[in-house]
């Protein structure tokens, strides 16, 4: 028998999870500690201190009735719930609560992919379908539809999406909540709601219009705890004709400025996907002492110093990939107006061809694919990213260790944020004791309007000092970052106060307009207590 | 409720050597099916094949090409002779280095005693 939850007495739960058992089937209630363990975030930065946030038990429901069922034994004997689609969100929580001792709604057992229409471009699917099955469904079927899916392709495309997860193709489909179009969610007294268009008795329009009529409420189900949702709605891509992909390189350091604009303008007339930005001259400190050396000189190097450096070696300080997606003879089109468009404005602006292909692509072309560059870009979900997760290396082949989680704050979508939060951020790196590639460190650019100045904190499965000396820095730097504006996108379970704290206007009106609203939907505070730092009444002075 | 790395080695050591033995009919209907599970939740990661740009295999084939360098153990667990029934369960409901541990909702007990026979099945017979 597991201990109870907070606050829950041993006869309550033990009343509740006997109830669990018949609404779901026995098997299905997982309440031995071996079982629960399985629910441990496996990249947590707390593990095996008492702060690990740890599953009293998981119930596995496999229909949106045994949902339903579990919510309202849930409510009645006031047990909090935790609901998980995969539990693949790895470096942001995995398949643990943030409360701990809540009971795991595991959702993976809801795999059905419920319709895919290629016509509309769009799909209907169950929290459990990873984007592995969905992708399989569409190349089984050989539809003319492409996803769009983030690193990891075993994570939900439900909870992906709830979790404002990002992928890598035009910005409309890689922002993952964005491309979204009606959802089911099973809400904290157990009734079912549907949003936008699926709120009709006829749902035939369910994933055509998002809005429906009244207000769109759906925003509230990501990232929060107003419900559990059971379904959703997705846009997909056409399958384009083809890909190309083409490099832009600039000689200065501030020429960054400039690039930006002209890539934000291409972007936002929708003619290329997810760029992606690097600093050459950044990656050629493993090569070049006197580099390295320059950049460690007391107080810095100034751009002069670097772009000196940069033009004696001939080595591009930034760069930019762009990749195409569309007709053939209209992508290589798009390819020249950007190479005459930059080349007018930069001097010195340089230009590779990429590679070039037409869809489908057969087996062997897929592997040769993978050679150059990464499948996410055409929409093929893989494991590849986990190559930066840690674990061994050449000098510690045994290492049994691995893991990270992120600190991922937004910055305004210009060349100017990106040096200033550069400046900042290594300052507040240093100040933390961690390394930062604080003069070449490039944005992420999923969230297709802003930047993400992402990095990785290491996750120690064996050493609690590498663990809270991650978890020091993520405070103190998170602190910095609020201070010039910048609040992160996504928490580890650890940082969900700060985080939300951090959108503080007005006396943290926001946060207080959702408790507002979580005390009237969710009175008895059972779902998903501190996701979103959104907490019940009864807990708020807890806190993550 | 949590085994430690030791006990995981002392597993490792009293199971001995692996599964092939006289087997009854029904155990290649258990290999194929642990074969499909091992090809749905393993291969992306241990499978053969490229890894991102600059990394010349998946990232668990990878991890155990560095693991096993300098020896003649395969990188690629379906080429493995020497994986015991227990170790591969213990890995898979625990986790090792950045792979996580497998729920019972994503790899059934049943599955995984399928899975790890699948992979047992090159071991050479006990004597």
């Amino acid at each position: 028998m597991p201990s109870p939850p907070p606050g829950v007495s041993a006869a309550d739960f033990a009343t509740a999870l006997r109830k669990f058992e018949t609404a779901v089937g026995e098997q299905w209630v997982f309440k031995s500690d071996e079982d629960a363990a399985l629910y441990r975030d496996a990249y947590s930065p707390e593990r095996d201190e008492p702060t690990e946030r740890l599953a009293s038990a998981a119930v596995a429901p496999v229909t949106v009735d045994q949902v339903q069922q579990v919510v309202r034994i849930a409510n009645e004997h006031k047990i909090p719930l935790y609901p998980i689609s995969t539990g693949k969100n790895l470096g942001y929580g995995g398949s643990a609560p943030i409360l701990s001792g809540s009971v795991v709604v595991d959702l993976k057992r809801m795999n059905r992919i419920l319709s895919v229409d290629a016509g509309r471009c769009q799909a209907i699917v169950e929290p459990g379908v990873s984007y592995f099955d969905l992708y399989r469904y569409i190349q089984e079927r050989d539809l003319e539809v492409w996803i769009d899916t983030p690193d990891p392709g075993w994570g939900s495309v439900v909870g992906n999406a709830l979790d404002h997860g990002v992928g890598y193709t035009y910005g409309q489909y890689r922002d993952h909540f964005g491309s979204h179009c009606g959802m089911e969610v099973v809400l904290p007294n157990g009734e079912l709601m549907r949003t936008g268009m699926a709120a009709l008795a006829n749902d035939a329009a369910w994933a055509d219009y998002k809005y429906g009529f009244g207000p769109y409420v759906a925003g509230l189900f990501g990232q929060a705890n107003f419900g559990i949702v059971t379904k959703m709605g997705f846009w997909l891509l056409p399958r384009p004709e083809a890909y190309r992909r083409g490099t832009v390189s600039v000689p200065k350091r501030r020429d960054i400025v400039a690039l930006v604009e002209h890539v934000n303008y291409l972007e936002n007339l929708g003619l290329i996907g997810m760029p992606g930005f690097r600093s050459p001259l950044g990656f050629a400190q493993a090569r070049e002492p006197d580099l390295r050396a320059l950049v460690a000189k007391p107080g810095g190097p100034s751009d002069e110093e670097l772009d000196r450096f940069a033009e004696s070696k001939g080595i591009p300080s930034w760069s930019v990939e762009l990749q195409f997606y569309g007709p053939e003879k209209t992508i290589a089109g798009s390819w020249d107006y950007v190479q005459q468009r930059i080349g007018a404005s930069i001097p010195g602006a340089r230009f590779e061809e990429g590679v070039v292909y037409r869809f489908p692509l057969t087996v062997e072309q897929q592997a040769e694919v993978q050679r150059v560059h990464r499948l996410v870009d055409i929409g093929v979900p893989n494991m590849s990213i986990f190559a930066i997760a840690g674990g061994r290396t050449a000098q510690n082949p045994d290492s049994a260790d691995g893991g990270q989680f992120y600190f991922a704050p937004m910055i305004p979508r210009t060349g100017e944020a990106i040096l200033e939060a550069n400046r900042v951020l290594g300052e507040a790196y240093r100040d933390a004791g961690l390394p930062y590639n604080q003069y070449f460190s490039a944005p992420a650019c999923w969230h297709y309007r802003a930047f993400i100045m992402i990095t990785s904190l290491p996750v120690s499965r064996l050493n609690p000092e590498i663990n809270r000396r991650s978890r020091a820095a993520f405070r103190a730097i998170a602190q910095v970052a609020a201070e010039h504006g910048w609040g992160e996108y996504r928490s580890p379970p650890f940082g969900v106060d700060l985080v939300a704290g951090a959108y503080s206007f007005n006396d943290h009106a926001l946060r207080r307009f959702c408790e507002t609203l979580k005390d009237a939907v969710d009175p008895n505070g059972i779902i998903a207590a501190g996701r979103g730092g959104i907490w019940p009444k009864h807990l708020r002075g807890s806190r993550a | 409720m949590r085994t430690t790395w030791l006990s995981v080695l002392t597993l490792v050591c009293l199971a001995g050597a692996g599964a092939a033995r006289a087997q009854p009919p029904e155990h290649d209907a258990q290999l194929a099916q642990g074969k499909r599970v091992y090809d749905y939740w393993c291969v992306p990661c241990h499978g053969p094949g490229l890894g991102l740009p600059g990394f010349n295999a998946l990232p668990g084939t990878q991890q155990l090409e560095i693991k096993y360098r300098g020896t003649n153990v395969s990188p690629l667990l379906e080429e493995r002779t020497d994986l015991v029934p227990e170790f591969v369960k213990v890995i898979v409901r625990q986790g090792v280095s950045f792979m996580p541990q497998f729920r019972k909702t994503e790899i059934s007990d049943a599955e995984l005693e399928a899975m790890a026979a699948y992979l047992a099945r090159n071991n050479p017979p006990v004597r």
